[in-house]
């Protein structure tokens, strides 16, 4: 909202600079975010000027050669206007001068006359649009007069953000009453409180029927006016609309724009004799009606939607543009002022499906009170009478089924207390209330004072309950005066989660290993998903994404792992090892039909599968250097990081080989974890073709689901005795066949060890001649320890006898 | 039998034993030393050995008079035996110089939190401190949590305060971290303290919004608290992640959620609070007013109470505040981070700057 200073001084000034009334109001709920001059820079060039004569230019047809008086005696000025004439009272801009566009007028030579100085048009100096000649002044202004006391020439506006719970605050006046309320400044009376005089012993009714759809419009009220002379508007009514950001059309059309611009209340004028019918009917549009909005797009309507109709057609979309049928022209005579009260719901979703919002849906979509739209008509019937010479048809066609009952709120002083944690002296408090159009009656509650506070209609969407006066009460009193306190907790000591604790110490250890993390968008697009070869991966789809690239939801963290390490790669970065902490998300049930009439939901539903995953890709182990070449990734090197995260958790887990899509057929596992073997996700290298497909050579991988990670980390780890007694410490090297996992060895290993059996490691594994084509030898070191004892030779060649048992099953022996 | 040499003999087998050691220049020569002098066909050696042939009264002082001189020179091979191992390892260790200067070897630099993750961190543990639970919520969100819970009726115009990703007409990418008030107190009644983290969307991408961001949610509901109290904590949150020197200032606003509603702004750091930098230009981050906005709060509202009164929200007997802020924006003020865009690039320069 645009609001010109010297208009809202005309109804408040507190006598504060523009930035100084800014700051006031900013920190009183008003966001003043710039302070913006409209008009000429220093108004002291600008002067009122006599045309003493006006020649014809001896070298243009079209320029004239005026003698002005601007105070000075006379000088000479080269005009371009075809309506300047020897005697006019002109405004005139000295060498010197500023213009609104900031360029400096000199003195200058136009085809060999040098004229020095300029007889103005309105558009040259921001108070208006015409350029089609000079501004002709009252004669009775004295040559060399400061213009700026005459005509509006430089303005200063405060651009406010409204909140839209202030449709009040959408009108000039109604920022002048906040600034009455937070300054102590005068405010003038209420512009709409004094109605035109009617004329003449016809009726409105006589002109034109009315009917409307009471649950689409609160209230119609509309009023005939006869006489109307369609022409320019006065300059300082151009001026205001001009400062506040709205180009002057016409006299009538400039009523209805200044009305709401000051009121919050929009207008629609019609030429009522292009009303079909001399009948108004307001009713829900036609399924796949079409109408063309003033903006000249034919638009598709449908049930939902309001619109307004004369005896052949529609004419306008109620309450957000009108249409081209009844528009007001150079022609008009006869006009309906049409003042509505619509629900601003139905406002709001209308806008919202045709894309379309306007100054008067954006005002109507915070719902207006109905008393606004009788105000709207008092000063809009006085200025038709005043600017357009318009005779207004007595009486006034007033459709408004269900009256709002006032609405009053009770406000006790303790409460104010209780939620602000300040007392604010309760005449304090009754001051600000009426200040900001409050009627407030005395009275009590059972802890003290209270008071019945009757609501202003121009309030009534945002204040309808206690909290909502306290708030009022809060924001003019100043925020600046609450003390600062603690809350007196009483509640018990605040930590992490274990599964917050978990996610961090994941992510550390990651990061001590080297990786780097990344955030990359939660979307992903099809095509992406398809290069991972994910395609079959069911997804959420996003009905109205920003673009197809980001159109539905990830449900791996890899391709964005993928996108980055091409991002970094495609910058010359080679060895990378990146890593996420994110969400995935996958459907999980039906996306329709949760929300009960009332739009209520089955508590604690959630709409989709969401998992907390940790997943990483690497291309480096580890970096090279001046003594040693980088080493690449691969399954080893990956598995190994997560064997940090997962072991500096304590988990118990391990791998098991399987196949996924979009990994190295042999080089690919599920990582299994916990007691009851649950599946954590999967680590390998990327399929090559994935690979390729985000211009990488090898990469390695893992993505682990953390939530699950979180449940299988032990609440509490116990003592373990580590065993007064040395260790036999005994080398084994199997030989299995090439298909035998190197966990199944272990298994039968650890199986013939039994309890003695503290620790398994495998230190090699050799392939060749000394073994045979087709098998290979596992190196192990077991440790075996007796907690109670030394153990003696023979015991642990006891042990090695039943892992030999052991082995023979699985095609294992000993060798050497 | 030869005959018994004299102490004289022993002494010079002495002198000349000691001299050659001390001459010796490697450990193998001291061998050949310790042979030739202490060894079994040394002269020395012969005398000790012959000892039990001499009359007995010489027996003594000769015995005694080798037996020294044996000591002596046994001492002086082990002197000197260490002596030349010191300088050998001396020698050997100079070989083994190497030019320090050259890098170390980058076994596995540490690697990096995301920046958002690391202000994450902070705010989540100052806020800890102050006695608050983390709590995480779905993104993927129900429209009854992400709005009408919060005060946002079907056609409320603050609807269109937040351009919102749609999956279906009822369920959305959450707007904000605010749902989770709702879904935490059906969970827990008051006293709750919490501070809910994670991401949130809004359907905007330019310079200064990202589809997806990230914003800290705080509720805290129990039976006195205070508008100043929100002051209080907030003010308690800026000193901690801004500097003890902070000051803070609540400015009213406009939130459906809260009654009252407030932004909190703190004083600028960049200029101290005036608004100038230091050659008396305007400062860009504050935009010249000496305050910076760093979050939205206030008093939660009745009617969102209303929705979990069930649970002991009741409007009369407990009352609390909320207040949400974005991780970007901090991270941004604090870091001087210039372009938000930077955060989800991921751009190895950038992240190796911070975590």
């Amino acid at each position: 909202m645009r609001v010109p200073l010297s208009w809202l001084r005309s109804y408040c000034d507190p006598g504060l600079s523009a930035e100084e009334l800014a700051e006031r109001l900013n920190m009183t709920g008003t966001e003043v975010v710039r302070v913006e001059r409209v008009g000429v820079g220093d108004p002291a060039r600008f002067v009122v000027g006599k045309v003493l004569s006006a020649e014809r230019h001896p070298n243009a047809d079209r320029l004239r050669v005026c003698e002005v008086d601007a105070g000075d005696g006379p000088r000479t000025i080269v005009c371009g206007a075809p309506n300047v004439a020897a005697g006019q009272t002109v405004a005139v801009a000295l060498p010197g001068a500023v213009m609104p566009d900031g360029q400096a007028l000199g003195e200058a030579t136009l085809r060999g006359v040098r004229s020095s100085g300029m007889i103005l048009a309105e558009d040259e100096v921001g108070i208006g649009g015409d350029h089609a000649g000079i501004m002709v002044l009252p004669d009775e202004l004295p040559p060399g007069a400061p213009l700026a006391e005459h005509l509006p020439i430089a303005d200063e506006v405060l651009e406010a953000e409204i909140t839209p719970n202030r449709p009040d605050c959408l009108g000039v006046y109604g920022i002048a009453r906040e600034v009455h309320a937070v300054t102590g400044a005068e405010l003038a009376p209420d512009p709409t409180l004094e109605d035109a005089q009617p004329a003449g012993d016809d009726d409105v009714q006589q002109h034109v029927s009315i009917e409307i759809d009471p649950e689409v419009c609160l209230r119609f009220t509309a009023r005939a006016f006869e006489g109307v002379r369609i022409g320019p508007s006065p300059l300082w009514l151009k001026q205001r609309l001009m400062a506040a950001g709205q180009r002057p059309i016409s006299n009538v059309v400039d009523v209805t724009n200044y009305v709401m611009l000051l009121t919050g209340q929009p207008l629609h004028a019609f030429d009522l004799d292009a009303v079909r019918g001399g009948r108004i009917s307001v009713r829900r549009a036609e399924p796949g009606e079409r109408l063309t909005t003033l903006d000249g797009v034919e638009r598709e309507l449908d049930p939902s939607m309001a619109v307004i109709c004369d005896a052949e057609g529609t004419t306008s979309l109620a309450g957000i543009m009108g249409g081209q049928v009844s528009e007001v022209s150079d022609g008009t005579t006869r006009v309906l002022m049409e003042a509505a009260t619509w629900v601003g719901r139905n406002i709001l979703e209308t806008s919202k499906r045709l894309g379309l919002r306007s100054e008067a849906s954006a005002r109507f979509e915070k719902q207006l009170h109905p008393d606004q739209a009788a105000a709207a008509q008092r000063l809009a019937a006085r200025l038709m009478v005043e600017i357009c010479g318009a005779r207004l048809v007595p009486g006034t066609i007033d459709l408004y089924p269900s009256p709002l009952p006032e609405r009053v709120v009770r406000l006790r002083h303790a409460r104010v207390r209780k939620l602000l944690g300040e007392d604010i002296p309760e005449q304090e408090i009754v001051r600000i209330l009426v200040s900001l159009g409050f009627e407030v009656q005395p009275s009590s509650a059972a802890d003290g004072v209270a008071w019945e506070v009757t609501v202003p209609g121009f309030r009534d969407s945002d204040v309808q309950r206690e909290a909502d006066l306290i708030e009022e009460v809060a924001r003019v009193y100043g925020l600046e005066k609450l003390p600062t306190t603690l809350p007196a907790r009483k509640g018990g000591a605040a930590a992490l989660t274990r599964a917050q604790r978990v996610r961090r110490r994941a992510e550390d250890a990651l990061r001590d290993r080297g990786l780097s993390e990344i955030v990359a968008w939660s979307f992903t697009s099809p095509a992406a998903l398809e290069r991972a070869r994910l395609g079959d991966v069911p997804v959420l789809r996003l009905e109205n994404p920003l673009s197809e690239e980001q159109s539905v939801m990830r449900p791996l963290l890899l391709p964005g792992l993928l996108d980055s390490a091409r991002h970094n790669t495609a910058r010359g970065r080679p060895g990378l090892a990146l890593f996420e902490s994110a969400h995935v998300y996958r459907p999980s049930g039906p996306l329709t039909g949760v929300h009960d009439e009332s739009g209520r939901v089955p508590r604690g539903a959630v709409p989709a599968s969401e998992r907390h995953h940790i997943g990483a890709v690497m291309t480096e182990a580890v970096p090279g250097s001046w003594r040693r070449a980088p080493e690449p990734a691969d399954f080893f090197a990956v598995k190994g990081v997560l064997a940090g995260v997962l072991d500096s958790l304590r988990v118990e887990w391990r791998v098991e080989p399987a196949e996924r899509p979009f990994l190295h057929p042999g080089r690919a596992a599920s990582v299994v974890a916990g007691a009851d073997e649950r599946k954590l996700g999967w680590v390998g290298e990327l399929h090559p073709l994935v690979a390729r497909a985000w211009d990488l050579e090898r990469v390695a991988a893992f993505e682990i689901d953390a939530d699950l990670l979180a449940e299988l980390v032990p609440e509490r780890l116990r003592h373990r005795e580590t065993g007064a007694f040395p260790a036999v410490v005994q080398d084994l090297a199997v030989v299995v066949a090439e298909d035998v996992p190197a966990d199944q060895v272990r298994a039968a290993v650890a199986a013939g060890g039994g309890e003695l059996l503290e620790r398994i490691e495998v230190f090699d594994v050799y392939r060749g001649e000394q073994v045979g084509p087709g098998r290979k030898s596992l190196a192990l070191r077991l440790e075996f320890r007796a907690p109670d004892r030394t153990l003696t030779d023979a015991e642990v060649a006891e042990r090695r006898a039943a892992i030999e048992r052991e082995l023979a099953p699985i095609g294992g022996r000993l060798r050497g | 039998m030869p005959d018994a040499p004299g102490t004289d003999r022993l002494e010079e087998i002495r002198r000349a034993g000691e001299s050659a050691i001390a001459g010796a220049r490697s450990a193998a020569e001291l061998e050949e030393l310790r042979v030739r002098y202490l060894g079994r066909k040394a002269e020395l050696t012969g005398v000790l050995r012959s000892i039990k042939d001499l009359p007995p009264e010489r027996r003594g002082p000769v015995g005694q008079a080798a037996n020294a001189v044996r000591t002596a020179l046994e001492q002086r091979l082990e002197q000197r035996g260490r002596e030349l191992e010191a300088a050998e390892l001396e020698r050997s260790l100079a070989e083994d110089r190497v030019d320090v200067t050259l890098p170390g070897d980058p076994a596995r630099p540490p690697g990096h939190l995301h920046l958002i993750s690391a202000t994450r961190r902070e705010i989540e543990d100052i806020f800890i401190g102050l006695g608050f639970s983390v709590v995480e919520g779905p993104e993927v969100e129900l429209d009854f949590y992400n709005f009408t819970a919060l005060n946002h009726p079907p056609g409320h115009p603050a609807r269109m305060l937040q351009d919102t990703f749609y999956f279906s007409p009822e369920v959305l990418l959450r707007t904000h971290t605010s749902p989770m008030q709702t879904r935490s107190m059906e969970q827990q009644s008051p006293p709750i303290y919490i501070v809910v983290p994670g991401k949130t969307y809004r359907r905007d991408s330019d310079a200064t919004h990202t589809p997806m961001f990230h914003q800290v949610e705080g509720l805290a509901i129990d039976e006195d608290i205070t508008l100043a109290d929100l002051q209080g904590v907030l003010l308690e949150f800026a000193r901690e992640m801004f500097g003890r020197e902070r000051r803070a200032r609540l400015r009213p606003h406009y939130f459906p959620f809260t009654e009252p509603s407030v932004e909190l702004d703190i004083d600028c750091f960049n200029c101290g609070g005036s608004g100038r930098l230091q050659d008396a230009s305007r400062d860009p981050l504050c935009k010249g007013s000496g305050w910076i906005e760093i979050l939205g709060a206030g008093m939660v509202d009745p009617n969102v109470l209303g929705f979990v009164e069930d649970m002991g929200y009741d409007n009369e007997r407990v009352q609390g505040f909320a207040f949400g802020m974005g991780i970007e924006r901090i991270a941004f003020l604090k870091h001087g981070v210039p372009d938000l865009r930077l955060f989800f690039e991921n751009d190895l320069r950038f992240l190796e700057q911070f975590g």
